[in-house]
């Protein structure tokens, strides 16, 4: 194992052990997988998307696009396309390598390559067309198990996630020079601090520069020192392995902080990932700058990788990315980097730089080492099969030189990273002179310093950061700062004609591939990079849009501007979902809403349906019953003898104020003015259109006050319906609504012995029809608890409705139900509250209409007052479609066959034999077996269906067709006698 | 995320208290059963949609559970005035000069 | 115009790939045009290739304020089927799956149309009451679509999570086979490269800023960015900014603009074999031949032209991803964007003639206007050519809104995708 002692700013001390395709390995504490792995010699981490090629390591960051691997602690643990540069190593560490079969340095795959003068860019455009049918059964699983990297997990996650909310003066997103000395001048201005940066250890380029001395510190002392004083301030909140991933309206950050991955064994109360929304007066971005690579033939063989990364793997981790090591670059930054490995020992045979224009005090220090310098020379080609093994370097008019080399590092300048700021809505802009792309104004309080803001020298970056919280940067006494000016953009030599130069390593574009985009005419960047795929990987362009737009612009012969930048979207860097989802899963995905009785339906083995958001008790199957054997039998009891029914779901609003009998006339079809105190009334809900909106009983308690219920899904809307009306349009009406739908726990009592089951419970009103017929609301006592009392019914059958305050629902139910069971009445469910109500042709909104249903077409004209000048709805009634004649009407519908039971949805038509597209007359809303009429029962919606009773009609199914007759659609009692008993 | 100014809390709070209720300013005229078919279209399913300046109710349905108005710029989603129900609408004037 | 096949690839392979042509010319702006269509995504390019080939119109104008493709065309799911509930919008979306069949062929260009069938779930009885009454409705209108049972759905798609111990259990699916996803960029492409061949002018970054009107109130050409250009007759086919295009002619529109998002997971081998949507649960899934999870969002509640959303809204679409498939907890996002999406009342198109004459509109495809791409291009330039609908796009008139004939899928099945 290579390591350098005197280096490795981010080293432990500790040997951790790994494997990697099974062989362990040996790092130290504080390496990434990346940095233990080029330690040990390897450099082949991966393979390519599209031609499996042999890839290593190109950078030491989250900017990675090649060494992705498969992480595992068990088979449920897997996480796929983990970058090597970011995973930092623990002991017994598992990880694999990806898109290979059967080894990473054999892959059959790699014969794609191979074939890659074909399988240029956009390609697959091109072809599979013929025979039509192959493309979803031959050519597309083909390309789809070729495409993909790793595997997604097959495992319910066992992790879990934490989701925070802060707010706070100033957050920093980059936790390099430029952040830390604004969290620090924010934070001595007593200013509430949150600063994040995306490594294990503040500092950024800092940890990665032995030179630099700030004070007389290295970069990694005075890190060291900020982050002590920062992190002793009460202000100031510091999160490490936290990504600023995506800038949201009005100044809202999100970051993304990893607190697991890292560590061995994971206390299992810790959340693997905690994601942070933070809401902050000022947004400080100082993300930093992301080195670009340079475009040559063979730019991707492992061991190829950037100057700046392999100084960071060299000073971070203490490892020499090779022995004999080539540089190409076009920007004086490798020269820092080569000088680096030259004084630990590595031997740089020679430094191709791009430019012909060389500071002179570089050479200087380049000759001064005995390195040679060629000045506007370029790679031509490299050798090597899984490792570079030379290059050949042409320079002036046809002299070509080769060199043995077992690493090359490049350098083609630094890009501000103007994710953050453009996802704030900063427009970019474009600097001609240093060729880079600058960001703009945002419309967001935020600030870009620093690299990402294009700030080259450390001095100029420190007064940034000050200025930009408005505070004061100490003095520094600041040495051997590299510039990291300059630097170039698109391919160099010929490798838009010749060899593999790649732009997008992950996604394998090369220079020609941008070519060939733009010569097939797409000239917007949004075009080529679509075209070619270019920017699309899993690193999102980091290292190739620049270059992708400069190729395209040179062919165009446009300025760089003109033909545009790839917006940046979020994140930043690939996000975890569970994080985003953090607690809201499982039992807290949604919540569930329990009546009172719930616990009492469960224990007593209630089958529960989900309603919105409530469980309601959807039928009570005795001991070996099916669910058709308990809906019928509870079905029956309720017409023999009695049943009660928990209605707490129904919504329930409280109208109330000396306005509220005309509130009630504008927000209802019905009318309200003669409905006596004690009365009850079904009333009917329209929007503006028309069409039936919601319903429920209404009770008058007083002059001024009304309990309204509606539907149990609708309560929400209704309540909203109705506050927007009071507020926005009548808000010179006296009208209080107040929802009470949790406040009242409802208990339905139905069937013919309802009256004498409660009887002994109440206080304070008698039973008998002549003070308290049906549709009437009494105010009283039952089981001693304030009451309302309804004499309403949904079944058809004598029936009461008691309302007791929520917290006496359970034992108010107990009582009755003691009451009922020795009579032999029973509990029933919503099928079977559905089977009476329908038996008796009541209807259900949202079922018998679909929100195109007026009250006029649910056979419900009769409780549309006509007098009444306004009410919500009335003038959408008047409009050509819904007065014309045809439309579909709600009927009751009977089989030839009684013993048929119709399917819900199932279409009708008058002539079965038609050829399709059949002409549908409407279809069936309600269908139910009636085991009281010992026949099927259905309510459909059908043309003209008032005027058609009696009519046979056709409802052709997959296998059958069934014939049905229009009918009324009141199946059960039709004269109400029993309601009445 | 929107932050949001309720006129009636006198308090920024986070969109998700608050639920939009569409274009404001739509008059729901007095004696409904006059108008043609052609208003009534305009009343209830006509809208502004601008690219620019909206004019827009929200109701702080979480909070307070008032209605209100509010002026927010549809391309940068920025509120440029947020006022009660049942105060004018802005004048022309005004709003050109909210956008400065 | 170089025809694309397996043997002109092989020719250009062993030329290096010199001897491509253009896709698309990108001329100036001539003076006048027959007809001009304004936004240059699938459904505007569309109907201009289907102008010029089936009506014979090529003296036409495309005008694009951006680059081609770069609205909602770019920016979609990519789910494609047409199981819809009413008989209008089966007829039109039936329409348009019949032309995706052999789009590819039809236009030489490989659109990657995968008919992996698309399966909607139902999680609670009125979801299934809704889903089996538009299985029964398909089946009678030559639809396909079958019901699935949850074993059945689990089979389909082995991800899913049927368990019933979830928030909403899946209580069964609607399952049209033809349905699934085709390569977005490519049918915009396609349909600009065959255009351009016949003719068209296809005119990018000329962003149109005036409707020009005739003292009678005919329409006798746009201005742009790039000069005035006449023609007797203008669609706007402009998704998000129709209202504010329209406004330009004087005619309002019962339309708003919301922000829509969706977004992309890295991509991994293939681990999902169709297109998922529930309504219910607000998930949509499917996975792109590159191997990304692809993912569709809610909209945003407030008009907004700012291509951005929020982030509540990417954290309540992945809750519901997760619950519905909770091995995918690790994946990773790696890629959001937003598109403007324009809604109509009744959450239907219209492909109309409007009180402008010569002025045509084609809008309102709220959150599921890809699908319906090559039909709506077919039967709009149909309703430019004759002055009048084909019989398919005959109800998704302007009109409805005075007359109450709404289409209105979403009164009948809670949302419409």
């Amino acid at each position: 194992m290579t390591r350098i002692p005197a280096r490795g700013s981010r080293l432990g001390t500790k040997t951790i052990s790994f494997t990697f395709d099974g062989k362990t390995y040996e790092g130290i504490e504080g390496d990434t997988l990346a940095s233990a792995l080029i330690a040990n010699g390897v450099h082949l981490m991966g393979r390519s998307f599209k031609y499996h090629r042999p890839r290593g390591a190109i950078a030491a960051g989250a900017e990675e696009p090649n060494a992705l691997v498969n992480v595992f602690r068990d088979s449920a643990r897997r996480q796929p396309n983990v970058r090597a540069t970011v995973q930092e190593i623990y002991d017994g560490l598992k990880a694999e390598s990806q898109n290979r079969f059967p080894s990473l340095a054999f892959d059959v795959g790699a014969v794609n390559n191979l074939m890659s003068p074909a399988l240029v860019a956009g390609f697959y455009y091109k072809t599979f067309k013929w025979p039509a049918k192959a493309w979803d059964h031959v050519y597309e699983p083909f390309i789809r198990r070729a495409a993909g990297l790793g595997e997604a997990p097959t495992e319910e996650d066992p992790d879990h996630y934490a989701n925070r909310y802060a707010h706070c003066d100033v957050v920093v997103i980059g936790g390099g020079p430029a952040g830390l000395m604004a969290a620090k001048c924010a934070a001595d201005k007593g200013n509430s601090v949150i600063v994040c940066d995306e490594n294990a250890a503040f500092g950024g380029w800092l940890l990665s520069d032995t030179d630099l001395r700030v004070d007389g510190m290295s970069g990694a002392e005075w890190a060291a020192a900020m982050v002590a004083e920062l992190q002793a301030n009460d202000n100031v909140r510091m999160l490490n392995r936290t990504t600023g991933f995506g800038y949201f309206q009005q100044n809202m950050v999100g970051l993304t902080e990893r607190i697991t991955d890292h560590v061995s064994r994971p206390a299992p109360d810790l959340p693997r990932e905690r994601m942070w929304q933070v809401r902050a007066g000022r947004v400080i971005i100082a993300q930093g700058a992301i080195e670009r690579h340079m475009v040559f033939p063979g730019n991707d063989l492992p061991g190829v990788m950037l100057a700046g990364a392999a100084q960071t793997f060299l000073n971070k981790f203490g490892v020499p990315v090779g022995e004999r090591i080539g540089v190409y670059t076009a920007c004086d930054t490798a020269y820092a980097a080569a000088f680096d490995l030259y004084e630990v020992g590595c031997e740089i045979p020679v430094i191709v730089d791009h430019r012909t224009e060389v500071d002179a005090q570089i050479l200087k220090q380049a000759e001064d080492l005995g390195i040679e310098v060629i000045k506007g020379g370029h790679i031509s080609e490299v050798t090597g099969r899984l490792r570079i093994g030379g290059i050949v370097v042409k320079s002036g008019a046809d002299t070509e030189r080769e060199w043995d080399v077992d690493a090359l590092i490049m350098s083609a300048g630094w890009t501000p990273s103007l994710h953050l700021s453009s996802q704030s809505r900063a427009k970019p802009v474009w600097d001609e002179t240093r060729g880079i792309f600058l960001p703009g104004e945002s419309p967001q309080a935020c600030i870009c310093i620093g690299g990402c803001n294009g700030t080259d020298e450390l001095a100029d970056v420190f007064a940034q950061a000050a200025e930009s919280v408005g505070g004061k940067a100490p003095k520094c006494k600041i040495e051997d700062d590299v510039s990291t000016s300059g630097g170039m953009s698109g391919a160099t030599g010929d490798s838009l004609q010749k060899g593999k130069a790649f732009v997008d390593y992950q996604n394998d574009v090369t220079a020609k591939d941008i070519a060939l985009a733009v010569r097939e005419g797409m000239h917007s960047i949004e075009h080529v990079k679509r075209y070619t795929t270019n920017g699309m990987a899993t690193d999102q362009g980091k290292l190739s849009n620049m270059h992708g737009l400069a190729i395209a612009a040179d062919l165009l012969d446009k300025p760089i501007p003109q033909v545009g930048l790839t917006t940046f979207r979020a994140p930043y860097t690939p996000t975890t979902f569970g994080g985003f989802v953090g607690h809201t899963k499982g039992s807290l995905f949604d919540p569930r809403r329990k009546t009172p009785i719930h616990d009492w339906a469960a224990e007593n083995g209630a089958e529960f349906e989900p309603v919105s958001l409530w469980d309601r008790a959807w039928y009570f199957p005795r001991r070996g019953e099916t669910m058709h054997e308990a809906v019928d039998r509870e079905c029956r009891t309720v017409r023999e003898t009695a049943g009660i029914f928990d209605a707490s779901t129904l919504g329930k609003i409280e109208v109330a104020g000396p306005d509220a009998a005309a509130f009630m006339n504008i927000m209802y079809t019905n009318g309200w003015d003669k409905l006596k105190p004690g009365r009850a009334k079904y009333g009917i809900m329209c929007r503006e259109d028309g069409f039936i909106y919601d319903d429920g009983v209404v009770g008058k308690l007083a002059a001024d006050r009304f309990h309204v219920t509606t539907t149990t899904g609708g309560a929400p809307r209704v309540l909203n319906h109705m506050e927007d009306y009071l507020q926005t349009e009548f808000p010179h009406m006296r009208v209080w609504l107040t929802s009470t739908t949790e406040q009242w726990a409802t208990i339905a009592v139905q069937g013919p012995r309802a009256r004498e089951i409660i009887k002994p419970l109440v206080k304070g009103v008698n039973l008998n029809s002549e003070s308290l017929s049906h549709m009437s609301v009494s105010e009283c006592e039952i089981c001693g608890v304030p009451a309302r009392l309804f004499r309403i019914s949904f079944t058809g059958e004598l029936g009461f409705e008691i309302n007791v305050a929520a917290d006496y629902g359970r034992s108010v139910w107990e009582a009755v139900w003691a009451r009922a069971e020795p009579l032999g009445a029973c509990v029933y469910g919503t099928e079977a509250m559905h089977v009476l109500r329908a038996e008796k042709g009541f209807i259900i909104v949202g079922q018998d209409t679909d929100g195109t249903v007026t009250p006029h077409d649910a056979g419900l004209s009769w409780a549309i007052a006509k007098s009444k000048p306004d009410f919500v709805g009335k003038r959408g009634l008047q409009r050509p479609d819904l007065v014309k004649a045809g439309r579909r009407q709600l009927v009751g519908l009977k089989t030839s066959d009684p013993k048929k039971v119709l399917q819900e949805g199932a279409q009708i038509v008058a002539n079965p034999d038609q050829p399709i597209p059949m002409d549908m007359l409407g279809f069936v809303t309600s269908s139910y077996w009636s085991g009281t009429l010992k026949h099927s029962i259905a309510m459909a919606l059908i043309e003209g269906g008032f005027d058609r009773m009696g009519e046979k009609l056709y409802v052709p199914m997959e296998d059958e067709t069934i014939e049905v007759e229009v009918t009324g659609s009141v199946f059960y009692d039709p004269n109400g006698d029993k309601v009445n008993d | 995320m929107l932050l949001i100014h309720c006129p009636y809390c006198e308090d920024d709070r986070p969109e998700l208290e608050f639920a939009n209720a569409g274009q404001a300013h739509v008059v729901r005229p007095s004696h409904m059963s006059e108008m043609s078919d052609e208003d009534f279209e305009g009343m209830f399913f006509i809208r502004d949609n601008p690219k620019g300046v909206n004019l827009e109710r929200w109701r702080h349905i979480h909070g307070c559970g008032r209605f209100f108005n509010a002026v927010r710029h549809t391309v940068t989603d920025k509120f440029l005035k947020v006022y009660r129900a049942g105060e004018p609408r802005p004048t022309d004037a005004e709003l050109a000069e909210l956008l400065k | 115009m170089k025809k694309f096949n397996v043997f002109s690839l092989a020719r250009e392979t062993l030329r290096g790939h010199k001897g491509w042509g253009k896709q698309w010319d990108n001329p100036e702006p001539k003076k006048q045009y027959d007809v001009i269509i304004v936004g240059a995504g699938g459904h505007g390019l569309g109907t201009a290739y289907y102008l010029a080939k089936e009506h014979g119109i090529t003296n036409i104008a495309v005008l694009e304020k951006g680059w081609l493709g770069g609205g909602n065309t770019g920016r979609n799911t990519t789910i494609i089927r047409s199981n819809y509930l009413y008989d209008e919008s089966a007829g039109l979306y039936n329409h348009s799956l019949k032309l995706w069949e052999t789009l590819s062929q039809e236009l030489d260009y490989n659109v990657m149309f995968s008919q992996r069938g698309v399966m909607m779930l139902a999680h609670n009885v009125h979801d299934v009451q809704s889903a089996q009454r538009h299985v029964h409705a398909n089946r009678l209108n030559g639809v396909d679509n079958q019901w699935l049972t949850p074993q059945q759905a689990k089979e389909f798609c082995p991800p899913l999570n049927i368990s019933k111990d979830i928030r909403y259990p899946v209580m069964g699916a609607a399952l049209q086979k033809k349905g699934g996803t085709a390569r977005h960029d490519a049918v915009a492409w396609g349909y600009a490269r065959k255009a351009s061949a016949m003719g068209v002018d296809i005119i990018q970054n000329c962003e149109v800023t005036g409707i020009n009107r005739s003292p009678d109130g005919k329409v006798t050409g746009v201005e742009t960015t790039r000069g005035t250009i006449g023609a007797k007759q203008v669609g706007v086919v402009a998704a998000g900014h129709t209202s504010v295009l329209m406004e330009m002619a004087g005619v309002r529109m019962p339309l708003e603009s919301y922000p829509l998002q969706a977004l992309v997971s890295e991509p991994v081998k293939p681990c999902f074999p169709c297109v998922v949507m529930s309504n219910a649960v607000h998930a949509y899934i499917s996975q792109s031949d590159k191997g990304e999870l692809v993912i569709g969002a809610g909209t945003d509640s407030y008009v907004s032209y700012s291509q951005t959303g929020s982030l509540h809204i990417l954290q309540h679409t992945l809750d519901a991803i997760i619950e519905l498939y909770p091995i995918f907890s690790r994946m990773k996002m790696l890629r959001t964007w937003g598109g403007i999406v324009d809604v109509t009342p009744d959450r239907s198109p219209i492909l109309s003639k409007t009180p402008v004459q010569g002025l045509y509109v084609n809008c309102g495809w709220g959150t599921g206007g890809f699908k319906a791409t090559p039909g709506s291009a077919n039967v709009f330039a149909h309703t430019i050519a004759r002055d009048e609908p084909h019989k398919i796009n005959a109800g998704f008139n302007l009109d409805r809104f005075k007359t109450g004939r709404l289409i209105d899928e979403a009164a009948a099945a809670a949302v419409a995708h």
